[in-house]
């Protein structure tokens, strides 16, 4: 009996009370965001291995505009300051990989207010925004600047000794296939050795960054397998029908913002569809857009108007795609959808 | 091992069973029991007892108040000192008799025993299982009679016994299962004799290898099946169990009854066995009583009425400080803010959480990410659904079926927004709940 005695019971006092389930997963915000970081981080590394040290300094400056601005304007709206969910740093880092490395530093803080001021917290803050921050940042320049935003320089090869590559200016494959002249060949398209953006060269890394996305469940793969499936299929019938450099697939799936926008752009988890089916569809959407501008269109990139344009679609897709529930007749449902 | 249909969505949880090999130990002789009135779903048992009535165990303490409803039997011999209330686990004071236990534990003159149960009319079996008290013992307490009684018009083919126990932790279930294997089987072919039926299937997920092999050797020769069914929550919910082990699906707003099927636990299939083959009505269960601050974690043959202290003491009390004690799963249990409720015929297990273990955080706006519609095992929308209800739209929250959410809690635990999903969608049912009765009182008037 002495042993009952010396038996600790709870202290209720001190007991939390709350409706269930009691278990999370323990997966947050930060932590998706801090992964599309990591996932980013391949891609950062080549675009300052191929166009130089002031690669970093724009990525740098368009990420801590972002946060700040998004500080400034939850301090403003006299909201709790949500710098700390990571996706200011996202959107910043995301918004300077769609630039030039030549872009001047003002024109990335202008970029970067359009995208959280304009593109996120006009809308309330992260999940209510319709469109994908980054790309209303970037086609908000291309409209502004245009000059400046089409000033490409000449790649070649390692340029970790320079601050910049040299200031000749250069065509990046885009705009020469849609000159109808033949693009670089498949590795300085693999691996990056081409102009373009910052952060859109390097295909390799992008995969590397998107697959690990993927296995951690943070993106749909169907998104970015639709998405360039898609781009690969119509050029691919293109060319079949008149094997013209214009046409040829491997320029168009390789190059430009293709990878950088189907692996993580269009897979913005607020701005793209709740479920498979509608990611699907959203995908396949974006890949046309993204086809018919770069082939019949003015512009030889349309990666992020595709992008915008299915953003606006989402909430079309997502009614249409709803699933039925489980035991459910189908006439029901549509009945009361 | 044949292939399974996979029901849609579900999560894998962390098992964290650490009572499996606890045998189950019988809980000593309480000095007070106090025993609700209501255990059940439906009407409270009406009192047929006075203050001062000497009972024995196993006697009636209250009569079924309406057909959905079950009576409550004395857990031991001694003295009705009061009928009063006391605190359920949902937080509700419940009618309850308190019992003064005189030590002597005399048993009541059991009910007549079906010596041959297998002669017996179905009738009179089921008026036995009504009899003894008998509800659904995997939590929700159904009373099992009336489960027993399908709607006309409609054939059961198939009897499903449910030993998959897929909430984490609980393990009472998985206990009885290797302790009284022909005790469970009895009481699957009684069920399969009340309603006529040939099929018997008893479902047990393969995380418990040591009881799906003592049941499939146990259910060899009998006509019973044993199927191991693999490891997701909520593979032990109804409709997902029905669709994994039959491909038959339960139409919304319907019950398994429509899709020819009955599933019930395996520990009410023993306790039906008790009552037609002993004569004993329900009036002990098997909980299992864990988490990491409980000294010695175990599974206790407890009597209905016993406090969850005197459980918790039995099993050496507490190492540290909890900061959640619940009644029932992780999963879909609730949460308590006292040890002083009774232990009742539902009580499938109480887990004590130490504060590392439970997760709190503040709710953001949704990201549209997806994973509630990913894991839903009902295939609704819960972000959408949650941000409507949200804003007080419930009656477009019923048009797109909020009513058949089975709070299973999925949708909650992989929302990396932290928003409290399936509350809401609890929110809007009780609503619709409510609505409809307030439109059914209107039209009598």
């Amino acid at each position: 009996m002495s042993e009952q005695s010396t038996i600790r019971m709870p202290d209720t006092s001190k007991l939390v009370v709350s409706s269930s389930p009691h278990y999370h997963d323990m997966g947050s915000i930060p932590k998706i965001m801090f992964t599309v970081l990591a996932a980013l981080a391949p891609a950062v590394i080549a675009s300052i291995y191929f166009f130089g040290w002031r690669a970093l300094l724009v990525l740098s400056v368009c990420m801590v505009a972002c946060a700040a601005i998004e500080a400034l304007l939850c301090r403003l709206m006299r909201r709790r300051i949500s710098i700390g969910d990571g996706s200011a740093l996202v959107t910043g880092l995301l918004l300077g990989m769609t630039l030039p490395v030549t872009s001047p530093l003002w024109m990335c803080i202008v970029g970067s207010f359009i995208a959280i001021g304009l593109g996120k917290m006009v809308y309330g803050g992260l999940g209510g925004n319709p469109f994908n921050p980054a790309s209303v940042g970037r086609v908000a320049l291309l409209l502004a600047c245009p000059s400046a935003m089409t000033t490409w320089v000449t790649v070649s090869g390692c340029a970790l000794n320079k601050w910049v590559v040299d200031a000749t200016t250069g065509a990046t494959p885009l705009e020469l296939v849609a000159q109808n002249q033949p693009g670089p060949g498949f590795w300085d398209l693999f691996l990056g050795n081409i102009g373009g953006s910052i952060g859109e060269t390097c295909t390799l890394a992008l995969i590397v960054g998107g697959v690990f996305l993927i296995v951690r469940k943070i993106i749909r793969w169907q998104i970015p397998v639709f998405f360039i499936g898609t781009v690969f299929l119509i050029t691919g019938i293109a060319y079949m029908v008149s094997p013209c450099p214009k046409f040829n697939p491997m320029t168009h799936v390789l190059s430009g913002g293709l990878m950088l926008g189907a692996f993580f752009m269009a897979t913005d988890m607020v701005t793209s569809p709740l479920n498979r089916k509608g990611a699907v569809v959203f995908a396949i959407g974006c890949g046309i857009i993204t086809t018919v501008i770069r082939l019949w269109g003015s512009y030889p990139e349309g990666i992020s108007y595709a992008i915008l344009i299915m953003n606006a679609l989402t909430p079309l897709i997502d009614r249409y795609t709803a699933g039925r529930p489980f035991g459910v007749a189908r006439k029901a449902s549509q009945k009361n959808a | 091992m044949n292939k399974q249909i996979k029901f849609y969505g579900g999560v894998k949880l962390d098992e964290g069973k650490m009572t499996s090999n606890e045998p189950i130990i019988t809980a000593p002789l309480e000095p007070l029991y106090t025993v609700p009135l209501q255990q059940h779903i439906g009407a409270p048992a009406k009192a047929v007892v006075q203050k001062g009535d000497k009972v024995l165990r196993g006697q009636l303490l209250g009569e079924a108040g309406s057909f959905v409803s079950a009576p409550v039997h004395s857990p031991t011999s001694g003295t009705v000192k009061e009928l009063s209330s006391c605190l359920g686990p949902a937080g509700a004071q419940l009618p309850a008799i308190v019992i003064e236990s005189d030590g002597e534990d005399t048993a009541a003159e059991p009910m007549p025993v079906f010596a041959n149960w297998q002669e017996a009319s179905p009738d009179d079996l089921k008026a036995r299982v009504a009899q003894a008290g008998i509800v659904g013992m995997g939590g929700a307490a159904f009373p099992t009679a009336v489960k027993l009684t399908p709607p006309p018009n409609v054939t059961i083919d198939t009897v499903i016994l449910n030993g998959v126990e897929c909430e984490p932790c609980l393990t009472a279930d998985h206990r009885l299962m290797l302790e009284h294997p022909e005790t469970i089987i009895t009481g699957a072919k009684i069920i399969a004799r009340i309603l006529g039926v040939k099929q018997i299937i008893i479902a047990i997920e393969m995380n418990k290898p040591d009881a799906l092999e003592m049941m499939t050797k146990k259910a060899e020769g009998t006509g019973v099946e044993v199927v191991g069914l693999r490891v997701l929550y909520p593979q032990g919910a109804e409709k997902q169990l029905i669709y994994t082990v039959t491909g038959r699906k339960v139409p919304s707003g319907k019950l398994p009854a429509h899709v020819g099927c009955l599933v019930t636990n395996v520990a009410s299939a023993a306790a039906i066995a008790d009552a037609v083959c002993l004569g004993k009505p329900l009036y002990e269960r098997v909980t299992t009583m864990t988490g990491t601050p409980v000294v010695k974690p175990g599974n206790i043959l407890c009597r209905v009425g016993t406090p969850y202290s005197s459980a918790l003491a039995l099993c050496g009390g507490v190492k540290e400080d909890p900061l959640k004690i619940i009644s029932g799963g992780p999963m879909m249990g609730m949460s308590v803010y006292s040890l002083d409720i009774p232990i009742m015929k539902g009580t499938s297990g109480i887990l004590l959480l130490a504060a590392d273990e439970v997760s709190q955080y503040t709710p953001n706006a949704c990201l549209r990410c997806g994973r509630c519609n990913d894991a839903c095992p009902m295939e609704m929308i819960p972000g959408i659904l949650s941000s409507t209800i949200e804003f007080h739209h419930f009656s477009l929250a019923e048009r797109w079926h909020v009513m058949d959410c089975i709070e299973c809690g999925c949708c909650s635990y992989v929302c990396p927004a932290g928003r409290p999903l399936v509350q809401h969608m609890r929110r809007a049912k009780a609503v619709a709940n409510a609505t409809r009765r307030a439109a059914e009182a209107a039209s009598k008037k």
